[in-house]
């Protein structure tokens, strides 16, 4: 099985690498842009049948730096 | 004063670290190479030293935090045993949660490479004995991600409880309070992106981190 981890910044954290996509986006002259957050995708291929639990404490104790970020499992069973 | 020097793939300061430590304390270090799984018996200090562990994958310091030897530090520095991390090391000992708050990507996303002025904000500490209270030294920086950020309860608190050793005098990567660098809850930890043991010679232009080492030596070995 397949699982995919959303690494994003908490709300309030800056991320000044988000802010830099956004002034380059409004050089290039799009101007609906109110906001940009930047993050990370993880993919894990994993044994069948891994608990979620298990997944979520590869997030806390690695994946994810939980004093700034927060994670989103997304499993793909049969992928 | 006998000292440990942690050695990861990736780390680039660890040579200086040594050198500092040895004139200093006129004993050469320990390298401690980061598989190895205890410290030798009798060392009582260690330094966790900058560079690019593991090229900064995932995020600066997250996998050194997690390599064999980081178990053998932390239990260490539970038993007081000093602990010292610069640049990387900063990053390295956050990441370990040997203390609190995260480094960032520099606010301006620059890598800033020069001398900064500090302010010594604690000079009680183990590490800080030999500044005055307030006194002004410059140390350099070289450094990506030394944006110092953590919730503002945990900022109040290390504010409070004297725990913001070294402060920047001017604006250098957005940290948050300009904290340059912090102690832990114990105050046997000490982390702090400005490089000490790059100004500890005449030849280094100035001499502002030698008396971080001999402060440090002489409270040890008292």
């Amino acid at each position: 099985m397949k699982a995919r981890v959303f690494i994003t910044l908490k709300n309030g954290v800056l991320d000044p690498q988000g802010k830099a996509i956004h002034h380059a986006l409004e050089g290039l002259g799009f101007s609906g842009v109110n906001d940009v957050r930047a993050g990370k995708l993880i993919e894990l291929d994993l044994a069948d049948g891994t608990a979620a639990s298990e997944i979520e404490d590869m997030c806390r104790k690695l994946l994810a730096n939980t004093v700034i970020e927060n994670f989103r499992i997304e499993r793909l069973e049969d992928a | 004063m006998r000292s440990a020097v942690i050695v990861f793939p990736g780390s680039n300061c660890d040579r200086d670290l040594a050198t500092a430590l040895e004139l200093v304390t006129g004993r050469k270090p320990d390298m401690v190479w980061h598989r190895e799984t205890e410290l030798a018996d009798g060392i009582d200090f260690i330094g966790v030293p900058g560079g690019f562990s593991y090229g900064d994958y995932l995020r600066s310091g997250a996998m050194a935090a997690r390599s064999p030897i980081m178990r053998a530090v932390s239990s260490a520095a539970g038993r007081g045993v000093p602990v010292i991390g610069i640049c990387n090391g900063f990053q390295v000992l956050t990441e370990a949660g040997l203390l609190p708050g995260a480094l960032m990507r520099n606010a301006a996303l620059k890598f800033v490479c020069r001398e900064v002025p500090l302010r010594v904000e604690n000079s009680q500490s183990l590490f800080t004995a030999n500044y005055d209270a307030g006194e002004e030294v410059a140390f350099p920086v070289a450094h990506h991600d030394g944006n110092y950020q953590a919730d503002e309860t945990t900022l109040d608190r290390l504010e409070g409880d004297g725990r913001v050793a070294f402060r920047y005098l001017d604006e250098v990567n957005g940290s948050a309070r300009r904290i340059a660098g912090i102690l832990n809850d114990a105050g046997n930890v000490l982390g702090l992106m400005p490089h000490p043991e790059r100004v500890v010679e005449p030849a280094h232009g100035r001499t502002d981190g030698r008396r971080l080492f001999e402060g440090l030596l002489e409270r040890v070995a008292a």
